[in-house]
């Protein structure tokens, strides 16, 4: 059964560690099971013959935008700041880096 | 201005039940006073909030404050914008300055936006009155609003029932009368699901005429914020205050404003009505299909034909939707970590990584994890060519239906949803049977094509809705047809018992 699964517990962890989530145990599995039924249903998708079709990132035909580079008002130092959880004096706080 | 006496309280009471274009009107010829309009509105809050739970916040203070202003201006016989006065509901993902912004999710719980989202400044300049933030899916995820932080919003036509979603809250506030209209967002069907299931105007605007500028993304290539009202008058009055080009949105489309009120005529004769088939198939049923039908009899009674029309790509549109909504989310999602704002715990031990990721494992709900988890493999290597590229090549394959259509038919029809509103707790543990609700909206969204739900009947006592989509940027077309529709019948103006 576990060779007609498209994802494994173990990948359902892994992606979710590149996505910054810790999963509890019982999420790990309940996921991963949800995750296949899923995916076997977006897997129709490849019934589909795509040859040469162009991709659709976008639906209006703007390639890119440009505005002058004007100076304009900012928010100054302390309303950015207003919603830190954690901050000291004029920084917001970050957990260790190194 | 506040007048005791039972007589005046019973017609103070009823100035909730107005339409938008009623209110201002009265307010400008002086008929009413702005703040006895908004205390009938409070007082009706008051009454229906505890059994709907439409609102995650309710500036009563702001609010007040903002109609005397009015009312000032009134008597000083200054300029008023075309929503002077109007109480207007706005869902929480879309920023208010200094009101708080939740997305009804913890990881934002404490958010209070530094700035106004573009609509916010539009509606203020035509002196409409934020009276609070609406409760929807958190971060828009969702079909049926349970997913909340806060707790699921009720169908005011039945409570037991969900109000549909995103944006429950929005809809369901203006249906039983304690925002006169509000605003939603539609990633696919957001808008057009709640306005089918509590029987309101919904429109989702075509990619690029609303500036998404403040709009607290999911899925950027496929949302645009909409009305939600009770009448198309008021949808029409909205939209012409809401839409226009915005520099800091770079996917604002640079057209003319429009006044779309001009467009509301009684009058339909020799439009070309599709319907599609792929929209009365299995899966869809007959109590969402048969009053699209009698509206389809309707339309030719008044001078339109209707055709059988086919989008053969239809069936892969929801796959599609949804590779390229969770992928989107994955992205737009990552920013949130609890550092500069959101949810942080207090407990910072660990790399930043460890951290990072124990804030967004308390500060998500399971919905929004499973999406970003989801998208985050869907662009992992290995797999971005088989759910991604290739989700990128049906979506051109569907626009290319919907131009096809679209040479011989003005508008197609279909019901907004395939399922009449269902039991709060029937669905939520079955992801996949709960993305088969937007089977019938995310193609709009994945074509950017203009998109609106109109009441269209009742089936045991719940609303069912008629969708109409039309050609881009022709929401004056769009319009008509809605207004045509809603003087021809009754639907809209039932209003449930609470």
């Amino acid at each position: 059964m576990d060779r007609n699964r498209r994802v494994s517990v173990e990948e359902v962890k892994h992606i979710a560690e590149l996505a910054h989530i810790k999963l509890t145990e019982e999420e790990e599995t309940l996921f991963t099971e949800q995750f296949n039924r899923i995916l076997d249903y977006f897997s129709k998708i490849s019934e589909v013959n795509t040859e040469g079709v162009p991709l659709t990132y976008h639906v209006l035909d703007l390639i890119n935008v440009y505005r002058e580079d004007e100076v304009q008002e900012s928010l100054g130092e302390e309303e950015p700041l207003k919603n830190a959880p954690k901050r000291e004096d004029r920084f917001f706080k970050a957990p260790r880096i190194v | 201005m506040k007048t005791g006496g039972i007589e005046e309280k019973r017609a103070l009471s009823k100035l909730y039940e107005l339409t938008a274009i009623e209110i201002s009107e009265k307010i400008r010829n002086q008929e009413i006073s702005t703040e006895e309009y908004l205390y009938s509105i409070l007082e009706r809050i008051g009454q229906v909030e505890k059994k709907v739970h439409a609102f995650v916040t309710v500036v009563d203070e702001k609010a007040l404050e903002k109609a005397r202003e009015i009312d000032r201006k009134v008597r000083k016989g200054e300029k008023l914008g075309c929503l002077a006065g109007v109480a207007v509901a706005v869902k929480d993902n879309i920023c208010t300055r200094n009101i708080r912004t939740t997305c009804s999710s913890r990881m934002l719980e404490n958010f209070v936006p530094p700035y106004d989202a573009t609509v916010i400044e539009r509606l203020k300049a035509a002196d409409a009155i934020i009276l609070g933030k609406t409760n929807m899916d958190e971060f828009a995820m969702g079909t049926t609003t349970e997913t909340s932080y806060f707790g699921t919003t009720h169908n005011p036509w039945d409570l037991r029932k969900v109000p549909g979603g995103s944006s429950g809250g929005s809809a369901a506030a203006v249906i039983s009368e304690e925002a006169t209209v509000a605003l939603g967002s539609d990633t696919g069907g957001s808008i057009r699901c709640p306005a089918s299931y509590c029987s309101n105007v919904g429109l989702k605007p075509t990619y690029g005429l609303v500036s998404r500028y403040g709009l607290i993304s999911y899925a950027n290539s496929l949302e645009q914020i909409g009305p939600l009202t009770r009448t198309v008058r008021d949808c029409a009055l909205l939209l012409s205050v809401i839409s226009g080009h915005d520099d800091r949105d770079s996917t604002s489309v640079n057209l003319a404003q429009k006044d779309y009120l001009s467009f509301l005529q009684d009058d339909i004769k020799k439009l070309k009505i599709g319907l599609p088939k792929e929209f009365f198939e299995e899966g869809v049923e007959e109590d969402a299909k048969g009053p699209v039908f009698e509206a389809a009899d309707k339309f030719e009674d008044l001078g339109a034909s209707c055709h059988e029309v086919s989008l053969p790509m239809m069936s892969y549109a929801l796959a599609a939707y949804y590779i390229i909504a969770m992928s989107e989310a994955s992205s737009n999602l990552a920013r949130y970590d609890g550092l500069r704002y959101g949810y942080r715990e207090e407990n910072d031990e660990g790399d930043f990584d460890t951290v990072f990721s124990r804030n967004r494992r308390i500060g998500f709900g399971a919905e929004v994890r499973r999406r970003i988890i989801l998208g985050t493999y869907a662009l992992s290597a290995g797999y971005f060519e088989q759910y991604y590229m290739k989700a990128l090549k049906i979506r051109t394959l569907i626009r290319r239906d919907f131009e096809r259509v679209f040479k011989n038919v003005d508008v197609i029809i279909g019901p907004t949803m395939p399922v009449l509103p269902f039991d709060i707790g029937e669905r939520i543990d079955d992801p996949l049977k709960l993305y088969m609700c937007d089977i019938l909206t995310v193609p709009a969204n994945l074509t950017g094509y203009p998109a609106i739900s109109v009441p269209c009947g009742f089936r045991n006592g719940l609303p069912v809705g008629l969708q109409i989509i039309g050609k881009p940027f022709e929401e004056g077309t769009l319009l008509r047809v809605a207004y045509t529709f809603e003087r021809n019948t009754d639907y809209h103006k039932y209003r449930p018992s609470l």
